[in-house]
C-alpha cells in the first residue's frame, strides 16, 4: 500500500514540477523545478529497488542542473522574467501531431509489452555489484564509447575555454601584475 | 510487524529533528564560546550561568523577528531556499547509524533510520542537494552581493563533489560496499580504515570542510568580503533556518568521517558507543578550532587547491589501491 501511496505522490510531484519547468517564463522557477523534478524521479528507482540508481540519479543530475544554474546567471538577470520569441506556428502543430502519436504509443505499449522479457537488474549479490556486473559485461561497449565521448567533449571543452589564457594571475608576483597592467594586456589574463 | 515497523521509524526520525535541532543551537554555544577562547575574549556571558542561555536568547529572537521580504527578489525561491538547507542536511541523516543496535525490554532498536546498502552515495548526495540552499538564497536575493556568493557556492559545489567521491572510492574498493554499518563492522575485524587509507582520509577530512561550508573554505558567505553572501536579505527564522543546515551538516559529517575512517561505534558496546561520541566531538571542535586559527583562502586558491593537487592524489590514491587490491 506504501508503494502505491509513495508511487502516485512522487509521480505527481514529477509531473508538475517538469510542467512549471517547461510553460513559466521566469529562469529561476524553470531551473528549480528542473532539479526538483530530477531528484523526484529518483523516488521511482529507490521504490524500485535499485537504490545505487536511485542515489546515482541524484549525484549526478543534482550536479548537472547546478552547471545549468550558473550559465543561468551567466545570460540572464534571473530574478526577472524572460521575454520569449512567439515563433512559427507551425512547429507547435507539428509538436502537437508528434506529442498526440507518442501518447497513443504509450497507452500501446503495455500490449506490446507481454512479449519482452525485462533483464531485471536486483539479483542476490546487491544491486551496486550486479549493474557492476552487468555494465563491464553485457554493456561494455556503450560504456566504453560513452566513456570516449565524455573525454572529447572534455577536451573540447578545455580547448574552447582555454584559447586565450595566456597569463594567470594567480601564479604571477604583485609586480608581474603591475607591469602587465602597465602595458595594458589585462584583458588576456584570467584568473 | 508492519505497523510496528513504522512506528519505530516514525519516532526514530523525531528523535533525530529534536536533538539535532537542539545541537545546532547548542553548536553555537559552542563555536562563539571556543573561538572567544583562543582569541583570548569571554564569549556569551550574561544570560544564564556562563553564558549558556544565550541559546535560548537568540532561539526567541529569531522565532519573534519580523520575516520581511524584500520587494525585488523572486518570492518563492527566496522563502524555500532556508528549507532545502535544513531539510537536506536532516535527510542525509536517514542512513547515518548514530549508535549500535541495543535493546529496550527485549525490543531490538538500531539507531539509524534506513540502512540502505548504498549509505555513503545517498548521504553524499543529499549534502550535495543542501547546497542548492545557499545558491537559490543567492540568486534569488536581487542582490549583487547574493549573486556573487551564489556564483562561489556552485563553484565549490562543482568542484568538490569530484574530492570527496575520488577519495570516498578507495575505502569503499576496500571494504567492498556503501553501507556505513558494513564499514563499521569491517573495522571491528580489520582494524580502522585510516591506517590503511591515511591519504583518503585526510583528503574527504579536506572536503567535508567545504562541504560544509566551513572556513577556511567559507567562500559562500565570506564575512570580510561579501557582507553574509546569501544570508544578506534574510531576516528572522529564515535566516536561522540556514545556520541550523549548516550546524546539523557539521554534525552529520562529523558522524560519518570516524564512521568510515576511524573504526566507528566498534564492535557495539557502550564504550564503543561513547567512543564514536567522542570522536564526534573532536571533529566538530576541530571545524571551530580551524576557524579560529586559518583566514579564508582566496576563491582561485580554492579551486587550484581542488583541481590541481587534491584531484590528482586521489586519482593516484585510487590507482595504487587498485594495484595493491589486486
Amino acid at each position: 500500500m506504501f508503494e502505491a501511496i509513495a508511487f502516485y505522490l512522487f509521480a505527481f510531484l514529477t509531473i508538475a514540477m517538469f510542467y512549471i519547468t517547461v510553460t513559466t517564463s521566469q529562469a529561476l522557477y524553470a531551473l528549480t523545478a528542473l532539479a526538483a523534478g530530477m531528484i523526484f524521479i529518483s523516488a521511482f528507482f529507490f521504490i524500485l529497488g535499485a537504490d545505487f540508481l536511485g542515489a546515482v540519479q541524484i549525484v549526478v543530475y543534482s550536479g548537472a542542473v547546478m552547471a545549468l544554474y550558473s550559465f543561468g546567471m551567466m545570460f540572464f538577470d534571473t530574478t526577472r522574467e524572460v521575454k520569449e520569441k512567439q515563433g512559427n506556428k507551425y512547429i507547435v502543430v507539428g509538436l502537437a501531431t508528434v506529442a498526440a502519436v507518442l501518447v497513443v504509443l504509450i497507452f500501446s505499449a503495455p500490449i506490446l509489452s507481454d512479449n519482452i522479457i525485462a533483464l531485471y537488474p536486483i539479483g542476490e549479490a546487491g544491486n551496486t555489484q550486479e549493474v557492476g556486473v552487468v555494465l563491464f559485461t553485457k554493456y561494455l561497449v556503450p560504456f566504453e564509447v560513452a566513456a570516449i565521448m565524455l573525454l572529447v567533449a572534455m577536451i573540447s571543452g578545455i580547448v574552447l575555454a582555454g584559447k586565450k589564457m595566456d597569463a594567470s594571475l594567480t601564479l604571477m608576483t604583485e609586480k608581474e601584475i603591475q607591469d602587465m597592467r602597465k602595458e595594458k594586456k589585462s584583458k588576456k589574463a584570467l584568473l | 510487524m508492519e505497523t510496528a515497523y513504522l512506528i519505530e521509524t516514525v519516532i526514530k526520525i523525531v528523535v533525530i529533528l529534536l536533538v539535532f535541532s537542539a545541537l545546532a543551537g547548542i553548536g553555537t554555544y559552542f563555536e562563539r564560546k571556543i573561538l572567544a577562547f583562543m582569541q583570548r575574549r569571554l564569549g556569551p556571558t550574561y544570560v544564564g550561568p556562563y553564558g549558556l542561555l544565550q541559546v535560548a536568547a537568540d532561539g526567541v529572537k529569531l522565532f519573534t523577528k519580523e520575516d520581511i521580504i524584500p520587494t525585488n527578489v523572486v518570492g518563492r525561491i527566496f522563502k524555500i531556499a532556508p528549507v532545502i538547507t535544513a531539510a537536506t542536511a536532516f535527510m542525509a541523516a536517514a542512513a547515518i547509524p548514530f549508535l549500535p543496535s541495543f535493546s529496550i525490554g527485549g525490543y531490538e532498536v538500531h539507531p539509524i533510520v534506513a540502512d540502505i546498502n548504498i549509505g555513503i552515495l545517498y548521504i553524499l548526495g543529499i549534502m550535495g542537494v543542501g547546497l542548492y540552499g545557499p545558491l537559490l538564497g543567492g540568486m534569488a536575493s536581487a542582490n549583487k552581493f547574493s549573486l556573487l556568493s551564489a556564483a562561489r557556492g556552485a563553484a565549490v559545489f562543482i568542484s568538490y563533489e569530484v574530492v570527496t567521491g575520488l577519495s570516498i572510492l578507495a575505502p569503499i574498493m576496500i571494504v567492498g560496499s556503501l553501507s556505513l554499518v558494513d564499514f563499521n563492522n569491517y573495522q571491528a575485524v580489520n582494524g580502522w580504515l585510516v591506517f590503511s587509507q591515511p591519504v583518503a582520509f585526510i583528503l574527504f577530512w579536506i572536503a567535508a570542510f567545504a562541504e560544509t561550508g566551513r572556513t577556511p573554505f567559507h567562500l559562500v558567505a565570506n564575512d570580510h568580503e561579501i557582507i553574509d553572501g546569501f544570508g544578506t536579505e534574510y531576516s528572522g527564522m529564515r535566516w536561522g533556518l540556514f545556520f541550523i543546515g549548516e550546524y546539523a551538516n557539521m554534525f552529520f559529517i562529523s558522524f560519518v568521517i570516524p564512521l568510515i575512517f576511524l573504526g566507528g561505534f566498534g564492535d557495539g558496546s557502550v564504550l564503543g558507543a561513547f567512543a564514536l561520541l567522542g570522536k564526534m566531538a573532536f571533529f566538530f571542535f576541530f571545524f571551530l578550532w580551524t576557524r579560529a586559527a586559518w583566514p579564508d583562502v582566496r576563491p582561485d586558491q580554492l579551486m587550484m587547491l581542488c583541481w590541481k593537487i587534491l584531484m590528482p592524489i586521489a586519482v593516484i590514491n585510487v590507482v595504487i589501491t587498485g594495484f595493491v587490491m589486486m
